[in-house]
């Protein structure tokens, strides 16, 4: 279902240095109606730096970003910190974006936590407030949903359980997903296009379905649900502790086709 | 009633109105400290009205907000926290207003009413002061309420959504600055950030939403004023740090009701 969509959005040659920093790289992205790219990446890789170069938060040093005409984004940030000094419920919250309360409960609803609607923002759980979070970004009418860890701190069962619901709502809305995941190897399954950052796109390519993966029967065994899936990198070269690239002698497996080299990658 | 206490009442309750909503963002946003800083700079406006013989309100508006501005853009600097800087910007420029009152102020200042205000001498001078600013705050702040309150919960998420954060922000920095430049005439250059921070913490137990927690800190306020005054008029104590001293009470008052939400 994936690339057939129009290009929503897409960064060419990226590059990115915050003051002495070399942050991001030629890092090249690009998003279509309803295609799920998840980025991942070891910490201080630039993921985030990335989604807010995307988003327009940051300026690229170099490159830019090309947005399809009057793109509108639903951005959902990696944590929201509410003072309890402030009074705010969650229909609160959510009438920060102008809406009504009829659409703001059809978000919830949508979000599975319509129930908490009066509650207050600063009690929330992690999980309570990810869903309130996705319920926001939703409200935009989003072409292109922004989410940057969303199943942080959420276990197992529930990121299955938030990853079908992201699911459901690309196929709802038909519109293009970019998802930062906190694991380097687990993904959501309906991932279209994995993207492995480190400070260059080190490779990039279709997840493999978790059912079938030894490594995640090996964890979880045959009774987990589905949902999430693994992704095997195949890098051909290696990162010194600097971050620079250095050449590893091991070839790549020449089994597995669903992932790109990059032109970073140095090698035939 | 006396006409002084009339003056002063209207005075004291304008300021409080306004007080109220900036107040609680003070609460929300952190930035009590930043408050302190502004008023402390008051009486450095108070010298350089002196100095330059210009009005003295109108030195120290003009002061308040310029530093202001200079805040809003020490805000960018990473390499000391703002903390850190606020105090060395807070106690230099009290310094320096003591300093220069003490030298060119001598006998012709009154500099225990700059820092613990003088609301029984309001003149019609400062009413038309105070009312002029409410005239501009008030409606400045409803207009902006939304934005405002979006800035405050989640800045990136504000700006993703098309808030402009910076106009947004460096406004509710202004009107801060007119409000406390007003205000040392209440309660003093050592005591505006009480009149900003009690009053919205007392209503913080009464409210649950953050419109009804602005509204109620405005009537606190307003409270607080009347009941300083009361003091001040049966048992002679100074109006400003008496109605400080009722917010404090109301204050602790709220804490009595228990609060879920």
């Amino acid at each position: 279902m994936s690339k057939n969509g129009k290009v929503l959005l897409s960064g060419e040659k990226l590059e990115l240095i915050l003051g002495q920093r070399h942050i991001l790289s030629g890092v090249d992205i690009k998003i279509h109606r309803g295609e799920i790219v998840t980025l991942i990446g070891p910490n201080g890789a630039g993921k985030t730096s990335l989604v807010r170069v995307v988003l327009g938060l940051l300026k690229p040093t170099k490159g830019r970003v090309q947005r399809h005409n009057k793109l509108a984004i639903g951005y959902m940030p990696q944590k929201l910190h509410l003072d309890a000094s402030l009074p705010l419920s969650v229909t609160g919250f959510l009438k920060l974006t102008g809406n009504r309360g009829s659409r703001i409960l059809e978000a919830l609803e949508m979000t599975g936590v319509s129930h908490l609607s009066e509650s207050p923002m600063h009690r929330l759980s992690g999980g309570e407030t990810q869903r309130v979070l996705l319920a926001r970004a939703l409200l935009n009418d989003p072409d292109l949903l922004v989410l940057d860890e969303p199943v942080q701190g959420v276990d197992v069962v529930g990121q299955a359980a938030l990853y079908q619901l992201i699911d459901k709502i690309r196929q709802q809305q038909n519109c293009g997903v970019l998802m930062v995941s906190h694991d380097l190897h687990l993904v959501m399954a309906a991932t279209d296009t994995v993207i492995c950052l480190n400070q260059h796109v080190c490779c990039h390519g279709h997840p493999e379905s978790v059912t079938e993966h030894p490594a995640y029967l090996e964890l979880f065994g045959h009774s987990a649900q589905s949902g999430v899936a693994v992704y095997t990198h195949h890098h051909d070269h290696d990162h010194d502790i600097h971050g620079d690239v250095v050449d590893s002698d091991a070839p790549a497996d020449p089994t597995i086709k669903s992932h790109t080299h990059t032109e970073h990658c140095n090698h035939g | 009633m006396p006409e002084f206490l009339i003056n002063a009442l209207i005075a004291g309750c304008g300021v409080a109105l306004m007080a109220g909503p900036l107040g609680s963002f003070a609460v929300w946003r952190r930035m009590a400290y930043f408050g302190d800083t502004l008023a402390h700079s008051a009486l450095t406006g108070v010298a350089l009205g002196l100095l330059l013989s210009i009005n003295i309100n109108l030195a120290v508006t003009l002061c308040c907000l310029l530093l202001a501005l200079v805040l809003l853009g020490l805000q960018n600097n990473r390499s000391l926290t703002t903390d850190t800087l606020l105090g060395i910007l807070s106690h230099t420029s009290l310094a320096f207003g003591l300093v220069m009152v003490g030298i060119f102020g001598e006998g012709r200042i009154d500099l225990y009413g700059y820092l613990f205000g003088d609301l029984l001498a309001a003149n019609t001078d400062d009413l038309i002061m105070i009312g002029a600013t409410c005239a501009l705050v008030l409606p400045l702040l409803a207009w902006l309420w939304k934005p405002l309150l979006s800035i405050t919960v989640h800045e990136e998420l504000a700006r993703v959504e098309g808030i402009k954060v910076a106009p947004v922000k460096a406004a509710l920095m202004l009107m801060m600055a007119l409000v406390i430049a007003v205000a040392m005439k209440v309660v003093g250059v050592l005591l505006i950030t009480a009149l900003l921070i009690i009053p919205a913490a007392a209503s913080r137990r009464l409210s649950k939403t953050p419109e009804r927690m602005a509204v109620t800190a405005s009537v606190l306020g307003m409270v607080s004023i009347c009941g300083g005054l009361a003091l001040s008029f049966y048992y002679d104590s100074p109006a400003g740090p008496s109605s400080v001293l009722v917010a404090a009470l109301l204050f602790c008052l709220a804490q009595m009701r228990k609060s879920d939400f």
